[in-house]
């Protein structure tokens, strides 16, 4: 589904070079873990297969189910199956939850040639997808993401995740400012989406997460580039021991 | 012997001084009233139109802008006035009273006098009351702008309007719509004089539909809120429009009364609302918002003075300022507290979204206070669309356009929805989209 080659790149402003040859390939029905210490390119990773024009693909390629994804633009991205749950999902005031969910998910159907989903047809949708994870239907009736909890905004994506049924969801730090009830919750709204058609990239600090969405293939990424790869007992030996012997070696 | 050297005039003042040549005695108003008319021509005379070097036109230069003047328009045709009223879609099938002025002139017989003078609202013709004993009075020009350019316009050139009187206690159940008709093209120039008596509540909506060609519109709402009345006025002053766009509102209130409004620019090439509001009575409240979208060359110019001269009172202003391409806005605003002004709370906030490198925005809030128990703060925020903002949209597979159109259009709705008046709600925001699909 995902295959990445050989991949640099750099922030666009500074030409600060955060990738430094990434090969990845991962197969519809796997879950990858990235792992990795602060400031190894995790993140950068994931914007990059979002399409964020901060960065620069110096070197190297992204195939996204055969298709050149530098190519597309970010909403060709997520029409065509990407899906990033941001890190820090951001306040849209004035933007109202529904409506929004509403116009991103016609969107993708429209850019697909399918039609405009009807009204009731999409309540239900969202109302099913929300009980799931807890979200109340007074968070939905606030601006996007605006005044949200650090756990509502994290459940919000995940909602947002499981309407639009992307082929690939990338979860950047999903985990991070969760407590353990909101871990569980966001966990299992993941892992009901897990599916023979759909891979994931789950990138964490914390072998926590992988405790609860369990991964195929586990990926230390140390400056820019994987150093390791290895089942899900490589992020049990990362917790005991630390990243010291990668971030090394690399 | 007090001689002031006569400024060189312009084109444009040429024709205003021929114009009220031709007109002054054809002109509504008893002895004094023409009076106002010549000395206001005078002042126009002596000092020109508005222009860059009076400070409260530093950015909206009149004087350059109105190249030449038009006529005034003539008497509306009957017919065409019923035919610009029908092609007219101001509030779309809202459910409103309306009170016509065609050509600068009230129409009773198409005005919905009789349905709101059962629900405690008497209309009559401005015309007419400038012929009366208090005809003078009412042309006073506000007490923070006694000789502002575009009021001495409106007086020198003022045709007529409505006086409309609002009885105590009167809820009137409807908004009522007064609707400005250009019948045939000209200067329309117009005066509307609102008494809300206490304790009532009244919704205006104030519109113009037509062509006026290269004639100027000068239209002034001169509201008298009475104790614990509730005035919102609701303002558009929409439409393509190379001639300028000149509206101004006073308003007093008097104690424990509420005074709304919000002012709809999206079209013309020059447009000035102003608006001077005075707090006559303690404890009320005045709560005024602005929504502006300019492009090509347009200007919107948003300038309000709120004078707190009496303690107790709230003044709330938010505005909102959308430009493109060249455009220009202004919001010049000032909070002023008196002396006596004790336990005033006053708040203004304008924040304006450039979508172009080239257009700009002139932002000034001013705070002028004496009093020394009291709450003011202001705030201004000019800036680009955030481009976070956008990539998170678009991430989520929402195009560029759209998600631009989504960005813009939530940012103007904030200054709408915290307006609350929710049954124009809808029909503004649907402006605002209307005004962005245009953009090709």
């Amino acid at each position: 589904m995902l295959e990445i080659k050989n991949l640099h790149a750099r922030i666009a402003e500074d030409e600060t070079e955060i990738l430094r040859g990434i090969d990845l390939t991962i197969k519809a029905g796997e879950v990858h873990a990235i792992m990795g210490p602060n400031g190894s390119g995790k993140s950068t990773l994931s914007y990059i297969l979002a399409g964020k024009d901060d960065y620069e693909v110096t070197e190297g390629e992204i195939l996204f189910n055969g298709e050149n994804m530098l190519d597309m633009e970010p909403d060709e991205r997520a029409a065509a199956g990407m899906f990033l749950a941001f890190q820090y999902p951001i306040e849209i005031p004035g933007v109202a939850t529904m409506e929004f969910l509403k116009t991103a998910m016609n969107a993708q159907r429209k850019a697909r040639g399918e039609d405009a989903l009807s009204i009731p047809e999409f309540m239900k949708r969202v109302k099913e997808q929300a009980s799931y994870l807890n979200v109340s239907m007074d968070m939905l009736k606030r601006p996007l993401n605006v005044g949200f909890s650090g756990g509502e905004k994290k459940r919000a994506e995940i909602l947002q995740m499981s309407l639009l049924e992307p082929k690939l969801c990338v979860l950047d730090e999903t985990d991070s400012g969760l407590d353990i009830d909101a871990l569980r919750i966001v966990s299992e709204g993941v892992n009901k989406l897990r599916s023979p058609e759909r891979a994931m990239v789950v990138i964490t600090h914390y072998q926590r997460l992988l405790d609860h969405i369990v991964p195929d293939v586990v990926h230390v990424l140390s400056k820019g580039r994987i150093v390791k790869t290895g089942d899900k007992d490589l992020a049990l030996e990362l917790e005991k021991n630390g990243y010291a012997d990668y971030v090394n070696a690399a | 012997m007090n001689v002031t050297a006569p400024i060189a005039h312009t084109q444009g003042e040429t024709d205003l001084i021929a114009r009220f040549d031709a007109v002054r005695d054809t002109l509504a108003g008893s002895v004094s009233v023409g009076g106002l008319r010549s000395a206001a021509l005078e002042q126009i005379k002596l000092k020109g139109l508005p222009h860059r070097r009076v400070e409260e036109y530093k950015y909206s230069d009149l004087r350059a802008f109105l190249k030449f003047a038009a006529p005034l328009a003539a008497a509306a045709d009957r017919s065409a006035t019923e035919a610009a009223l029908g092609a007219a879609d101001t509030f779309g099938d809202l459910d409103r009273y309306k009170l016509v002025i065609a050509n600068g002139s009230f129409v009773a017989e198409l005005s919905d006098v009789a349905a709101l003078e059962a629900e405690g609202v008497s209309v009559s013709d401005f015309a007419a009351a400038l012929g009366g004993d208090m005809g003078a009075a009412l042309l006073a020009n506000p007490k923070t702008a006694p000789k502002d350019g575009v009021l001495a316009l409106n007086t020198a050139f003022v045709q007529g309007g409505i006086v409309l009187t609002v009885k105590d206690g009167a809820e009137v159940s409807k908004p009522v719509e007064v609707i400005q008709v250009a019948a045939s093209e000209g200067a329309q120039v117009t005066r509307c004089r609102v008494l809300v008596g206490e304790g009532a509540n009244l919704r205006l909506l104030e519109t113009f539909v037509g062509e006026t060609g290269s004639g100027e519109v000068n239209a002034v709402f001169d509201y008298q809120i009475g104790d614990k009345a509730t005035l919102a006025a609701t303002r558009l002053i929409v439409g393509a429009s190379a001639a300028p766009r000149l509206f101004t509102t006073i308003a007093t209130l008097g104690d424990e009364a509420l005074f709304k409004s919000l002012g709809f620019v999206a079209g013309p090439e020059f447009v000035r609302n102003q608006q001077f509001v005075s707090f006559a009575g303690e404890n009320s409240d005045a709560k005024i918002y602005g929504v502006s979208m300019a492009r090509g060359k347009g200007l919107a110019d948003q300038t309000l003075i709120v004078d707190h001269s009496v303690p107790h009172c709230n003044s709330r202003e938010y505005f909102k300022t959308v430009l493109d391409d060249q455009a220009r806005g202004v919001y010049q605003g000032r909070i002023n507290v008196a002396l006596h002004a004790q336990k005033t709370d006053g708040e203004m906030m304008t924040q304006a979204l450039l979508l172009s490198e080239e257009a700009e925005m002139a932002n000034k809030p001013e705070l002028e206070i004496f009093a020394d128990d009291v709450i003011c703060a202001h705030g201004a925020t000019s800036g680009q669309i955030d481009e976070d903002l956008l990539f998170y949209l678009r991430a989520r597979g929402i195009p560029e356009a759209e998600a631009r159109t989504l960005l813009v259009l939530a940012f103007l709705s904030e200054a709408i929805e915290e307006y609350d008046e929710e049954y124009v709600t809808e029909g503004l925001v649907s402006r605002v989209r209307d005004w962005l699909a245009k953009k090709s």
